[in-house]
């Protein structure tokens, strides 16, 4: 009886163990190429759809199977995977800074951002407020985030792409209206007052927002917050343009290093070359991100509110300058978040 | 699982009685059933055919195929070791024996954060070891050995733990005598250690199982987090829940729940059969 | 001990073996991956050190780590005698069913417990909706992480409590009857000193286990700097800034608390085995 137990279990353990063995390469199908794009939170949707898209045109043009592979995080915690040894053959990011930082580790080329089209971003995107239905505490621009008794729910800057930019967003709209750097520190310090939960992701403020309840406003991509309203229902949600923010461009590159060992830089190449092209900018545009394509554009309108957009250079000279003087240790955002 | 007590509830008044047995209910109903009512209600809030989908969809299948693979492997090896362990530590006497009892509850203090962190910085491709092996097209970190090493360091004491007080309780006048009648040292495990120690082995490994099923932290950090191929099902639920597929999320719970339940009824059943071996051991040993 | 003194030291074969394949092994898996957070923070000057350690937003993290754990585990302490003693002294319709759940946070995902319970207890959720009537908010303020620990610690104390409570020998306890003592004195002199080391050792397991503790508390604790960031997150969030020796140092700081924590662990039961004999 008690012999039959053991058996039974090394029985067990036996097929646990056999089918682990020989179902896992179910995803990396023989006689196809893989690919691995690395990439911030909110684009899976669209890099499902564009995936699919460019295994279809890739499959007519040059017969090839291709399987493109996803991973998704916050954009500073992707690209220090890609640092340590995740073997992404592309990594699309949500600022330039975090590419430079792989760059750094001299895994992508230094002038990689003059490799393709626009900066290598194939879109833009800015950043917009999500209020509750009817807007109860009237959040219409920047300076009401400021005010008593409303909650604004933003990620952690520290971790997030998405949360730099709101930060960013916030001081410049303030430098840009005062011309006073101070004055914009008071002004983001006061903003961060209001904040009473920092996720270490854009989805995680968007779910405690909208899932959770929490918060009288969500600083989101615009994306996103289109997503917001898909997801969770136009009748609990509404999207709040400020008539000025940030214009985010979120970068694209080849990691070279791995691209040549794998032998993949030419599908690579041809990945991103294909996110220019009028298909995948249509799908960009569909899926709420600024295209660069005018007809795509046009196309969307609707989901574009006129919204006047600085650039980051022209407030904070660059992302490396921007990301030392606010964001490394000790920096402003440390400064305002002590008390 | 308790042998019954000789005079239950000996002394108390019928009132303490119920309202101890109601505060414990009370802290079940807040920490245990509710939660486990809510997995399963959220799961089939969509009904049974989204229920079925979310589970059988092909990403949940590799995250499952991954956690199994996992611990098919994690599981054998700790038991090996284990029990090469308490061989070492109950049938001998040695200096630093304390220390090394010592180190092998090491992982269990440990944060499965720093267990991951740490084999980053090990193995991670900037890392003159990871390097080396990198350039030899092995990567470890953000693959799938990168996750089974995580899980092999988290849940290396459970078999260990078991085995030590139960064969030293055992002492080792059998395997002795076995000695003397002539027998070799594999006869000797194989014939005598072995069945001694058999549930407490399988008890230590149930545990160990039901780890590296669940493990995240440490699993957390050292996966690259890539759909179909480094996801296991714990950071599969996490990645669904972060896409407000909170259904789906809950679905998937559902069959971690389902592997719990199973491995606490395997764990009590076999806690019967443990007691009989030895009654010294189940006592002041748990994980 | 001393039976296996008087015996010559390697009788049964094996030892090489069996003690080198151990030796390896723990070195492999657990002695040289751990090393490397002293080689990492070795490579730091102690200024660096001191001020990664030191920074505010990283004391704060100790802190709430510490006290987050501390009153949880003060909860599963009282929690987890009352269910030892429930179990154990008194039959009653599902006692058994109750037994096995005892191990359910043990068996259960911490990533499983933690979207359970930020759900349970969310605006609106089953039982935050009476949370949120009392004005008394969980989710993201360290009564959420609280919450979560005391799920994840209470196995600990039950399961070391439980064997002792059943060992007790009813004589002691009808003898402090029949001298006249009641039945609170009884507990409180006879059998609560008795079931103290078992008590500490259960309720500092569950407080080393919740000091480590992520998956579990990251969904419910809402990660606001300074005020519910625990020490782990902290280590993921260096991590995320490229910054692996500020990881290392928050790092070895919380591994020495766990150090800590295992002597006293060692110190309580060397103390337990004098007290039984």
């Amino acid at each position: 009886m008690k012999q039959q137990w053991t058996k039974k279990i090394l029985m067990a353990a036996a097929i646990l163990l056999s089918s682990g063995v020989t179902g896992h390469t179910a995803l990396s199908a023989a006689g196809s190429t893989t690919l691995l794009n690395v990439s911030y939170d909110p684009t899976r949707e669209l890099y499902q759809s564009e995936n699919a898209a460019f295994a279809r045109y890739w499959k007519k043009k040059t017969g090839q199977t291709v399987i493109i592979n996803q991973s998704h995080g916050g954009s500073g915690k992707q690209a220090r995977a890609v640092i340590d040894g995740l073997e992404a053959d592309v990594v699309t990011l949500a600022l330039a800074y975090d590419i430079d930082a792989i760059s750094d580790s001299r895994l992508i080329a230094p002038n990689w951002q003059k490799r393709l089209p626009d900066n290598s971003t194939p879109y833009t995107s800015t950043i917009v407020f999500v209020v509750r239905k009817g807007n109860p505490k009237q959040v219409k621009t920047w300076d009401d985030l400021v005010k008593p008794g409303v909650s604004v729910i933003t990620p952690n800057p520290k971790t997030s792409g998405g949360a730099r930019w709101n930060y960013l967003a916030a001081w410049g709209y303030k430098q840009k209206q005062t011309g006073s750097a101070v004055r914009a520190k008071a002004f983001v310090k006061s903003l961060y007052r209001n904040v009473p939960v920092l996720d270490t992701g854009a989805r995680g403020s968007t779910l405690t927002f909208a899932q959770r309840g929490l918060g009288d406003v969500l600083l989101a991509w615009e994306n996103e917050a289109h997503l917001i309203l898909r997801e969770f229902g136009s009748d609990k949600f509404e999207i709040v343009a400020p008539s000025v923010s940030i214009l985010a461009e979120p970068p694209v590159a080849i990691v070279d290093k791995n691209v040549d060992r794998r032998g993949t830089r030419k599908i690579a190449q041809a990945y991103l070359s294909f996110l220019y092209t009028p298909e995948a900018q249509d799908i960009i545009a569909k899926n709420s991100y600024r295209p660069r394509n005018q007809a795509a554009l046009r196309k969307y309108a609707a989901n574009f509110p006129k919204i006047r957009l600085f650039t980051l250079n022209e407030i904070f000279g660059s992302w490396r300058k921007a990301q030392k003087t606010h964001f490394s240790d000790g920096g402003v955002f440390d400064q305002i978040s002590t008390p | 699982m308790t042998p019954a007590p000789r005079t239950p509830g000996r002394g108390d008044s019928p009132k303490i009685r119920i309202a101890l047995i109601s505060l414990t209910y009370l802290f079940f109903a807040a920490f245990v059933f509710l939660p486990l009512a809510l997995v399963f209600a959220q799961a089939f809030q969509k009904g049974w055919q989204y229920y079925r989908e979310s589970i059988t969809e092909p990403f949940a299948l590799e995250a499952l195929k991954l956690t199994l693979l996992t611990t098919a492997i994690v599981v054998p090896l700790n038991a090996f070791f284990g029990m090469s362990a308490a061989w070492a530590v109950t049938k001998f006497h040695f200096k630093g024996k304390t220390v090394l009892k010592t180190l092998l509850d090491l992982p269990f203090a440990v944060s499965p954060v720093i267990a991951g962190l740490i084999f980053v910085l090990l193995l991670g491709s900037r890392t003159p070891l990871g390097s080396w092996l990198g350039e030899r097209g092995i990567t470890i970190i953000f693959s799938t050995p990168g996750i089974i090493i995580a899980t092999l360091f988290v849940t290396f004491p459970f078999v260990a733990r078991e085995l030590i007080p139960l064969m030293e309780a055992q002492g080792r006048e059998e395997e002795e005598a076995a000695l003397t009648l002539g027998a070799g040292g594999w006869q000797i495990v194989r014939k005598i250690t072995l069945p001694n120690i058999r549930w407490g082995l399988l008890y230590g490994m149930i545990l160990c199982a039901a780890r590296s099923i669940g493990e995240f932290g440490a699993v957390s950090v050292v996966s690259g987090h890539i759909r179909g191929l480094t996801n296991t099902i714990p950071l599969h639920v996490e990645i669904l829940y972060s896409e407000y597929n909170y259904t789906a999320s809950f679905a998937v719970s559902s069959i971690l729940v389902f592997l719990a339940l199973l491995t606490v009824i395997l764990k009590g059943s076999m806690e019967k059969a443990y007691l009989k071996t030895n009654p010294q051991s189940a006592k002041n040993h748990e994980h | 001990m001393s039976r296996f003194q008087k015996l010559p030291r390697h009788i049964l074969p094996g030892f090489g073996l069996s003690m080198g394949y151990a030796v390896f092994y723990l070195s492999a898996i657990v002695i040289v991956p751990l090393s490397t957070i002293f080689l990492n923070t070795l490579q730091m000057d102690a200024e660096t050190f001191f001020s990664a350690v030191s920074a505010p937003r990283v004391l704060a993290s100790y802190r709430l780590s510490m006290t987050t754990a501390f009153f949880a585990a003060l909860f599963d302490a009282l929690a987890g005698m009352l269910t030892a003693w429930v179990l154990v002294r008194y039959r009653f319709p599902g006692r058994k069913l109750l037994d096995s759940l005892v191990d359910l946070p043990f068996a259960l995902p911490t990533a499983v417990a933690g979207i359970c319970f930020a759900t349970l207890y969310a605006p609106g959720g089953w039982l935050g909706v009476f949370f949120e009537k009392w004005n008394l908010p969980v989710i993201n303020t360290p009564s959420g992480i609280v919450i979560a620990l005391v799920f994840i610690g209470f196995p600990f104390v039950v399961r070391t409590i439980q064997p002792v409570l059943e060992e007790l020998e009813p004589e002691v306890e009808e003898s402090a009857y029949s001298l006249g003592a009641n039945r609170w004195q009884t507990f409180r002199k006879i059998l609560f000193p008795h079931l103290l080391p078992a008590l500490l050792t259960g309720t500092t397991l569950a407080f080393a286990r919740s000091l480590g503790e992520y998956g579990s508390v990251i969904f419910i604790a809402g990660n606001l700097p300074m005020k519910t960031e625990i020490a782990p997150l902290m280590i993921m969030s260096k991590l995320d800034q490229f910054d692996y020796a500020g990881a290392s140092a928050v790092a070895l700081v919380l591994l020495a608390m766990s150090f800590g924590m295992l002597l006293v662990l060692n110190s309580i039961q060397s103390w337990q085995q004098k007290e039984i004999r």
